[in-house]
């Protein structure tokens, strides 16, 4: 019946109802309390409670009229938030009467928690509110009235475009017809469609009370939605610091509710993660790992978040692997990544360098860093390095296959060794990392990164760079085709060409056809052009972390690599032209 | 032993040391190194009156205070002060934002002081970086200044062109993971001549800087210009020479995401033969220095 194995049950009767309470974890532990949403049973989280019943006490019940709760009699106006909030301090009394609770809440679970944390009679017994896809009802009001009262057109905009979300909202106070629905049709292919569309995986969810979830539930609507946003609460400030997780691609709700969240919360931490509605289900790891640290920073006394990075909200925790992270880019997009918080792994056959990478990520932000020494051309060393990760950091969230190194020559001068060579590094290690990690995180089902750094020289055809050139366009193909495989899963792939960039793969190029003093000085040269052109490798970085948020596809990022962008599309002749000019070295 | 060069061109001739007169130089090296622990004292001074709240001009004027008490008349160029990220001149642009805005220093937060007061026709150029209370990262780039600064002066002993010791800099800088920002400054220097000014009751400033003390760059420069070398230590060719003999207020400016630190000191570069008295650092009881030591 349960997918909660190891769930300790009970009882707790209140205000006429009976609620079905499941326990996990060491009750001497901080407690955390999971509220479901709808059309859901306290199950939805099952994926998250089992997760973090080794470190917390976890509780879930089923709201009233939902799972194996009863139902209020009658039910019109027996599910108002006064009243769900009667049930949820009977709840917090019998399982941790002495200890204030750790709140979570999912969709109509986060609408009534935002009840409970800025009611007064709550006061001491909520020590902190995770909020996920579902605002309170009374901001959701002063948001509306805001925007009617003074309707910009960004404002009219937002009005229109959450109002065009809320279809199902309107539906439900339809009398009867939705209960029949649930019962009826609906409710059997409730859970094809939560796949099909939501993309959320069975296990055991929904259970099979769900048509009479939805069906009590709707009144969870009609009681509750006219009534608050016609007349919302002045005063409805949270007491206890809030995390608010927004989940991006969410088909209900607008990410702008919460643009002046901070006024009603002042201590607010902010998530967002690329995913549809049912984070519960989808996004398990993700969820607890967030929810673990943000129970742990309160009880530990610093609600906020440590990293103070630009996209913080949404790599705060992730695992980052950067390949060739001892230098240039890999080394700045490393330092990027650990300034938004994430834990870093960095990966390069220079352990000096690598190491040193790992070292300076700590001091600005990372929660933990880890240095790797691996030649990624070397394919069972890039295996046993995939093995060791999983097994000691976890599945990595986002890759930066960035290791390459640069060879310059005429074609007829480039040696089959030296091919060898740069194909080896720039491709076959971007192929290792992609197939090695991709595939963990395919596995886990739980979405990704992969970012290749590519290059301008991958639609830029030039006389002088025929192997590099080859080897990136490969790794640009590459990324579009792997994109196109792991759309389905929710994994971005990403290709980057950042142009002519100020790092050391100047100095450390093969100039193929020249001895090696004509070498050096060539090196020596390229280099001191690369340092007047002084493009950084941290605005690459920046780059990199903002194509992974925003999901690009191919990112030119040096002015030069966008415009032979624009002109390898519209100009292929005048490019193939400037092909054939000599370097200036 | 063989004289210092340069050491006091422009002073009609009173300041010049030559071979017979090792110990004028000394002497003259002395009256330096006196401004020099003047002007780093100051620096001490005022880092230990910083408090949350006070602005960058409010510090560059307690400097100058500071300095106007005990007798300084006139400058290389005024004290700087350098707040939170402007310490590694992040978005700077056009050397206007080199001068002390209102930034308000906050807990936490890292920043420079840089003076070069001219004291009895002495200059001195110091830079002193510091946080208000801790700042892991600027500690961090303090730190792994002191590679930079034993870098410098045994190249500059091997007599390798500045150019090739600026781009060794450099390289180093970017293994250690962090940014060049002396490349900020004006030309880009990561060292520029100093010496000896003639002390006049009105010493007038140009955007900062001494008339005095810009003339006699302005004359190191064409002298240079004429032999091949310039007063300018930078990444460009002017700078392909080996080190000329003569006062070289170096330095070094390494940049981290947003927190800056750097020191300056004068290195004393002769023509002697023997590399010990080819070049060193006027003074080793410098702040920087003795921090690098208490941390052994």
């Amino acid at each position: 019946m349960t997918v909660l194995e190891g769930a300790r049950e009970r009882w707790v009767r209140t205000g006429g109802v009976e609620l079905c309470v499941a326990e996990l974890g060491d009750p001497d532990r901080p407690t955390v309390v999971l509220v479901h949403g709808y059309p859901d049973s306290k199950e939805v989280w099952s994926e998250v409670a089992t997760r973090l019943a080794d470190r917390f006490h976890v509780v879930l019940y089923d709201v009233r009229g939902h799972g194996r709760s009863t139902a209020p009699q009658p039910l019109r106006g027996g599910f108002t938030l006064e009243k769900l909030t009667d049930d949820f301090l009977a709840v917090v009394d019998a399982v941790s009467p002495d200890r204030p609770v750790h709140l979570v809440g999912h969709d109509w679970g986060s609408v009534q928690s935002w009840e409970f944390v800025t009611v007064s009679r709550t006061e001491g017994r909520i020590a902190s509110f995770t909020s996920m896809s579902g605002p309170s009802l009374d901001h959701f009001g002063h948001w509306i009235h805001a925007r009617v009262k003074r309707p910009t057109p960004r404002r009219v905009g937002q009005l229109l475009g959450q109002g065009a979300k809320s279809w199902y909202v309107y539906l439900l106070h339809t009398p009867v017809l939705p209960e029949l629905a649930w019962r009826g049709p609906l409710g059997k292919s409730w859970p094809r469609i939560l796949h099909r569309v939501e993309r959320v995986p069975g296990r055991g969810y929904p259970t099979s009370s769900l048509p009479s979830d939805a069906a009590h539930g709707t009144w969870l609507y009609r009681d509750n939605v006219r009534p608050r946003l016609r007349k919302p609460r002045a005063d409805a400030y949270a007491h206890a610091p809030v995390q608010l997780i927004t989940p991006l691609e969410d088909a209900f709700l607008s990410e702008k509710l919460y643009d002046q969240l901070e006024q009603w919360a002042p201590q607010l931490t902010r998530r967002t993660l690329p995913a549809k509605h049912w984070i519960p289900r989808t996004r398990p790891d993700q969820l607890t790992a967030w929810i673990a640290e943000f129970v742990t920073a309160v009880e530990g006394g610093t609600p906020e978040a440590g990293a103070t990075g630009k996209h913080a909200d949404r790599f705060g925790g992730q695992l980052v692997l950067v390949t060739g992270a001892g230098s240039g880019i890999g080394r700045a997009t490393a330092f990027a990544f650990a300034e938004s918080g994430a834990r870093v792994v960095a990966v390069d056959r220079d352990a000096e360098a690598a190491a040193r990478t790992a070292e300076l990520s700590l001091l600005v932000g990372a929660p933990e860093a880890w240095a790797e020494t691996v030649d990624v051309s070397d394919e069972q060393a890039m295996g046993k390095l995939a093995e060791r990760v999983a097994a000691e950091y976890g599945v990595v969230d986002v890759l930066v296959n960035n290791a390459g190194i640069g060879l310059s020559g005429s074609f007829m001068d480039t040696t089959p060794e030296d091919w060898r060579k740069v194909l080896d590094v720039n491709l076959w290690g971007v192929v290792h990392g992609c197939r090695l990690f991709g595939k963990q995180m395919a596995e886990r089902g739980q979405g990704g990164h992969i970012v290749n750094i590519a290059s301008a020289a991958a639609y830029l055809p030039s006389r002088s760079l025929p192997a590099y050139s080859t080897s990136k366009a490969a790794v640009l193909m590459l990324s579009e085709c792997l994109r196109a495989e792991l759309a389905g899963q929710g994994i971005g792939v990403t290709a980057v060409c950042p142009g002519f960039v100020n790092t050391n793969i100047t100095s450390t190029a093969r100039f193929a056809g020249v001895d090696a003093d004509e070498e050096k000085r060539r090196q020596k040269k390229s280099a001191r052009l690369y340092g007047l052109r002084n493009y950084p490798p941290e605005k690459v970085a920046d780059a990199v972390l903002r194509a992974v948020v925003k999901n690009q596809a191919v990112v030119p990022v040096t002015p030069e690599a966008r415009g032979a962008r624009l002109m390898s599309r519209f100009t292929p002749r005048a490019l193939r032209a400037v092909a054939r000019l000599e370097p200036p070295l | 032993m063989v004289g210092v060069d340069g050491l006091g061109r422009g002073t009609g001739g009173g300041c010049r040391v030559t071979t017979a007169a090792a110990g004028e130089r000394a002497v003259e090296l002395r009256k330096f190194r006196t401004v020099q622990r003047l002007a780093y004292e100051c620096a001490e001074a005022v880092a230990a009156r910083l408090q949350p709240g006070v602005t960058e001009r409010e510090a560059a004027r307690m400097q100058r205070e500071w300095l106007r008490e005990r007798g300084v008349r006139d400058w290389f160029h005024l004290p700087f002060a350098w707040f939170g990220d402007r310490t590694a001149f992040v978005n700077f642009r056009v050397p206007l934002q080199f001068f002390p805005t209102n930034r308000r220093l906050e807990p936490g937060m890292p920043f420079i002081l840089d003076m070069a007061p001219v004291f009895e026709g002495c200059t001195a150029d110091i830079g002193y970086s510091g946080s208000l209370g801790p700042n892991p990262v600027q500690e961090r780039l303090m730190a792994d200044l002191e590679a930079h600064r034993e870098l410098i002066l045994r190249e500059v002993r091997e007599r390798r062109p500045l150019r090739e010791i600026y781009e060794d800099v450099d390289r180093l800088m970017v293994r250690q993971g962090y940014a060049n920002r002396h490349r900020a400054y004006p030309f880009g220097v990561i060292a520029h001549k100093v010496d000896r000014v003639k002390e006049r009751r009105w010493s007038p400033y140009v955007f900062g800087f001494g008339t005095q003390s810009l003339k006699g760059l302005a004359s190191d420069a064409l002298h240079g210009h004429r032999e091949g070398w310039s007063p300018l230590w930078s990444r460009y060719r002017f700078s392909d020479h080996p080190p000329h003999p003569g006062l070289w207020a170096v330095e070094p400016h390494l940049g981290f995401r947003g927190t800056g630190a750097k020191f300056e000191e004068i290195l004393v570069v002769t023509d002697s033969k023997d590399p010990e008295q080819g070049a060193f650092w006027l003074d080793d009881d410098v702040p920087h220095v003795r921090r690098w030591a208490e941390g052994k």
